[in-house]
């Protein structure tokens, strides 16, 4: 990084960065721009980028119909949950992986990961019968476990190698000061993987929250999350494109902005430990 | 260091993590397995007794069955190269000094925070309609005439809609590999008069191999499983019904629960394939 | 009459009355349509008048048909009312899945349903879902395009008028397009359509003997015609439009004429939506001369899976959503045009209804179709654009995967029939028929 560029390569990266930053960004913007119009404006041909009757009046259908709150707080509860909870099982495991490794600890990893690729629609029927006989059907509680269920590879995978990064030594000398097991996880452990927890953290609230499959299939009316929400306004009747776009928008803000401001524990989070 | 008493120790804290994904792989999996040796039809009075390996025959006997693995397999494959190539090629270029770094690189996350459902019907319908997609228009002003892609280049379209996805991701992750590439020997290979193409082969890529090790093995994991796009944009129509969506129209839209997990059976056997290659190339990457 | 027997009267009464004031909530499941989400927004009346309160969940048609049928299946017991239609009713009627509403009040006046739509619902003579609104398909046209194009459209057209008019209305430089007609594939989409056409040409699914008739020369003719068609004179990208997207075309003013559900008519003739609202006419929908139109019959109904615990209060909002009130209590707000159609007769015969323009070939759209007699061939089985077995919606769609490939020109009209007869034999057989 230290080597000198003339001003014109700097202008020239930037722009040529610039350029593909918005046209990745582009979508996102237009239904963000496209949610302010009529929805005759929404359509007009040639489209118009800036210069229309601003309006929140697409906000204010979207949230007459149907009460965004409910499903905003369920969908934070849920996401939150599940990945709060998913942490609180992978710590300990995580833990003996890292620390005391064994020759089946790589095949355990690698086990968990590939739970995940089991075919969600495959097993629909058994997991609805299931959820039915321990009548969880239709609940946040059921939501938050089936969710911490399937991020839990990854999370244990995450915490796993930031946990290598952390000196085994440490925390010897800390049994050796007569700490438990248990002092030595809460207080000594813990404490240092912190920023690895806080990404780890992010990354799944993320995943758990654009979670559609289980969200919708296993909640009716009371723990409807958002992407229960957004499966009401695809293609209604009649023209719809500035609905839809108000209705995308209330759904993904809140995790676009979360993620914005916590992009730096995120990028590290990404990384899997992969890169040093 | 490790003892016999820290040994038992980190069996008990496993036990958890380990019971739990053992309970939630299992439990699924022997209902799976016992209802698809079943005709299982909930529309003509559900259990109708065993039938052997009838629904096991049936649909992998079925025309769909191997255009849907084809589907699935150029859906993941073209997902994985798209992000992959872009990936580095953006995360190099992220990584030249420039003013507003911090800016383009939200810009540039931003996709991987959209919900899939979400990102599916923008697209479909304010990107790809062929009379008012925003494509239609900027085909028209060309002078050309519109695609109608999702029927047109269906495939395509939804390779192009899961790789804006997932581009944030490969690119964030080879981007950090790529900052922590030794500059110096870089300098130095400069100075020897390396070209910047054997650079980048001889240096950069190798440098690089972990992280694209990591893109390739979770990326895998989500591809395989992809829904919502199918579902909201053609609905598994040409040619786009991959393996997941054909177990989804065999269970939900013909209500055969039998054939439906005879087709989760040979999902799941299809995913331990490619777990088994991935571990394969990623074990000896990732332990290194 | 003892005392005991007094006494235990008078609890009895005691626990009816409390029960009648105990205020429940009932979860409704519905699709996303305009009728529906206008319900949504009146449900405070129905909370007024009883007491109930209402959860709804409101999904999108594809969404809500793998929602509800997974639930009732498995006996999720989700749902206090599900919206379904005339397909899903005689048959989950006949797994006891449904409650039969055969104990309606008498200011319902259950006789006042249409003949057709009531039929449609019920199952050996007991309805089992009461019809929010009904529908069968027309022709709707920009008479100021049919002017221009010199012609001037019957009340019954035939199929080869209809095409002559469309290929004429065609201006593709203007974007105009003289036919828009469903592609999208799915039973409920563009199966619902060409079934219904090919009824008109003579073709049918089935013969007596449960044999598939892909293979046939009426159903030849069909798609052939079908494409042709669109090819000529339909809009690109026809093979992704449903019902959803030939409404907005329409309402933009980019079709010339458009065969689609009757319900559409009070969209088209809005002019809050639709650029083109004074300029719509309507049609029967076509025939080829052999005696069968080619319009379809469908019903959106509300039904109560068995077993759930708020039978009572679900009854009652039967009752307050299909009732004459509530047509009475829509037209008040959002006027006559606007009212869920096709369920009552009543409706077609208030004057004020009258004055709607397409109030008259709505219900003669309606009472030309035949659920019993679909096709100009006899047929095993029942139902205009569906057969109703519990086969039919998991194999035309994929029938109408392979007509929407066709019609996207990726493959021919023949290997489409022969892919969805083969197809078609297959399920059938792994059926057993």
């Amino acid at each position: 990084m230290a080597r000198a560029v003339t001003p014109q390569r700097k202008a020239l990266n930037t722009a040529i960065a610039w350029g593909i930053g918005l046209l990745i960004f582009f979508p996102i913007l237009w239904t963000i721009l496209t949610s302010f119009k009529t929805e005759a404006q929404a359509i007009s041909d040639p489209p118009v980028f800036l210069f229309f009757d601003w309006t929140l009046e697409n906000y204010s259908v979207v949230q007459e119909r149907s009460d965004y709150m409910r499903f905003l707080w369920n969908s934070v509860i849920i996401a939150g949950g599940s990945t709060i909870l998913g942490i609180i099982i992978a710590i300990p495991a995580a833990w003996s992986m890292a620390f005391v490794p064994s020759k089946r600890t790589k095949d355990i990893l690698l086990w968990m990961l590939s739970t995940k690729m089991l075919p969600a629609v495959g097993v629909l029927y058994p997991i609805y019968l299931i959820f039915i006989r321990m009548g969880i059907l239709d609940t946040r509680m059921g939501l938050v476990v089936v969710l911490m269920l399937i991020n839990l590879p990854i999370i244990v995978w995450m915490l796993y190698t930031y946990f290598r990064e952390i000196p085994g030594e440490i925390l010897e000398a800390a049994r050796m000061d007569g700490a438990s097991l248990k002092e030595e996880i809460l207080y000594v452990l813990t404490p240092m993987a912190m920023p690895g927890i806080a990404s780890t953290l992010l990354l799944n609230i993320i995943l758990a929250w654009n979670e559609a499959f289980w969200t919708l299939n296993l909640t009716a009316a009371k723990a409807a999350p958002l992407t229960a929400f957004i499966a009401s306004y695809s293609s209604p009747e009649g023209l719809f494109y500035a609905k839809l776009s108000a209705a995308s928008t209330m759904a993904i803000a809140p995790i676009l902005i979360l993620g914005w401001f916590s992009q730096k524990q995120l990028v590290s989070g990404l990384t899997f430990g992969a890169v040093k | 260091m490790a003892t016999q008493h820290s040994r038992s120790a980190a069996r008990i804290m496993m036990a958890p993590a380990v019971i739990l994904l053992l309970g939630w792989m299992l439990v699924p999996l022997l209902m799976t397995l016992w209802f698809s040796f079943k005709k299982y039809l909930p529309l003509r009075g559900g259990d109708l007794g065993w039938v052997g390996f009838d629904n096991y025959v049936r649909f992998i006997s079925s025309s769909s069955f191997w255009p849907s693995i084809q589907a699935t397999l150029i859906i993941v494959g073209g997902v994985l190269a798209i992000t992959i190539i872009f990936g580095v090629l953006l995360a190099i270029l992220l990584n030249q000094p420039m003013w507003g770094q911090g800016i383009v690189r939200i810009l540039v996350i931003a996709p991987f925070f959209v919900m899939p459902t979400v990102s599916a019907l923008v697209w479909k319908n304010m990107f790809m309609d062929p009379v008012n997609g925003l494509f239609a228009h900027l085909w028209k002003f060309f002078g050309a005439e519109p695609i109608s892609w999702l029927s047109e280049a269906s495939l395509q379209s939804i390779i192009l809609i899961v790789s804006w996805q997932w581009l944030p991701f490969a690119t964030l992750i080879l981007l950090t590999a790529i900052q922590s590439l030794d500059s110096e020997q870089l300098e130095a290979a400069e100075m020897d008069g390396a070209s910047p193409l054997s650079r980048f082969g001889y240096i950069t890529l190798p440098h690089l191999s972990r992280a694209i090790t990591v893109v390739l093995l979770i990326q895998t994991i989500f591809l395989l499983s992809i829904f919502a796009e199918i579902f909201v944009t053609t609905q598994g129509a040409f040619g786009t019904k991959t393996l997941t969506y054909l177990i989804y129209q065999r269970v939900l839209e013909s209500q055969n629960v039998g054939l439906g997990s005879a087709g989760g059976v040979y999902a799941i056997i299809l995913a331990n394939i490619v777990a088994i290659f991935l571990m394969r190339i990623v074990g000896k990457n990732l332990d290194a | 009459m003892s005392l005991r027997n007094a006494f235990r009267a008078a609890t009895a009464l005691s626990v009816l009355a409390t029960s009648a004031a105990y205020a429940e909530t009932i979860t409704i499941a519905t699709v996303n349509n305009g009728d529906m989400i206008r319900m949504q927004g009146l449900t405070d009346d129905f909370t007024e008048k009883t007491g109930h309160e209402v959860e709804w969940v409101t999904l999108e048609e594809n969404v809500l048909r793998q929602r509800v049928t997974t639930d009732i299946s498995a006996k999720g017991g989700q749902f206090d009312i599900m919206t379904i239609g005339m397909y899903e009713t005689p048959i989950w009627a006949k797994n006891n899945w449904l409650v039969p509403l055969d104990d309606l009040p008498a200011e319902y006046d259950v006789d006042d349903l249409l003949p057709a739509m009531r039929g449609g619902l019920s199952l050996d003579g007991t309805l089992y879902a009461a019809p929010f609104y009904g529908e069968s398909s027309m022709i709707m046209y920009r008479t100021d395009l049919m002017e221009e194009a010199g012609l001037e459209m019957p009340d019954a057209p035939t199929w080869e008028f209809v095409a002559d008019a469309a290929r004429k209305m065609t201006d593709k430089d203007n974007e105009i397009y003289g036919i828009c007609l469903r592609g999208k594939a799915g039973w409920g989409e563009n199966m619902a359509f060409l079934t219904a056409t090919a009824n008109s040409f003579g073709a049918r699914w089935f013969d007596e003997d449960w044999t598939p008739q892909f293979d046939s020369e009426a159903w030849s003719n069909t798609l052939n015609f079908y494409i042709d068609l669109m090819n000529d004179a339909g809009p690109p990208g026809a093979s992704n439009n449903g019902f959803n997207e030939n409404l907005s075309l329409f309402q933009q003013g980019k079709c010339g004429m458009w065969i689609d559900a009757t319900v559409a008519a009070s969209f088209v003739t809005n002019p809050d939506d639709s650029t083109v609202a004074d300029k719509v006419g309507f049609a029967l929908a076509p025939d080829a001369g052999l005696g069968k139109r080619s319009n379809w019959l469908w019903a959106w109904a509300l039904a109560i899976p068995a077993g759930t615990q708020k039978e009572d209060a679900a009854k009652e909002f039967i009752n307050w959503a299909t009732s004459k009130e509530y047509i009475e209590l829509v037209a008040s707000k959002e006027g006559w045009a606007n009212v869920p159609p096709g369920a009552r007769t009543s409706l077609y015969e208030n004057a004020n209804y009258k004055d709607v323009p397409f109030a008259k070939m709505t219900l003669d759209s309606i009472l030309s179709a035949d659920p019993n007699n679909p096709a100009v061939d006899p047929v095993p089985y029942v139902g205009v654009q569906f057969a109703a077995i519990p086969e039919f919606a998991g194999i035309a769609t994929q029938v109408g995967q392979e007509f929407s490939a066709a019609l996207a020109g990726q493959q021919s009209a023949e290997e489409a029939l022969e892919k969805a007869q083969a197809l078609t034999v297959d399920e059938m057989e792994a059926a057993g028929y």
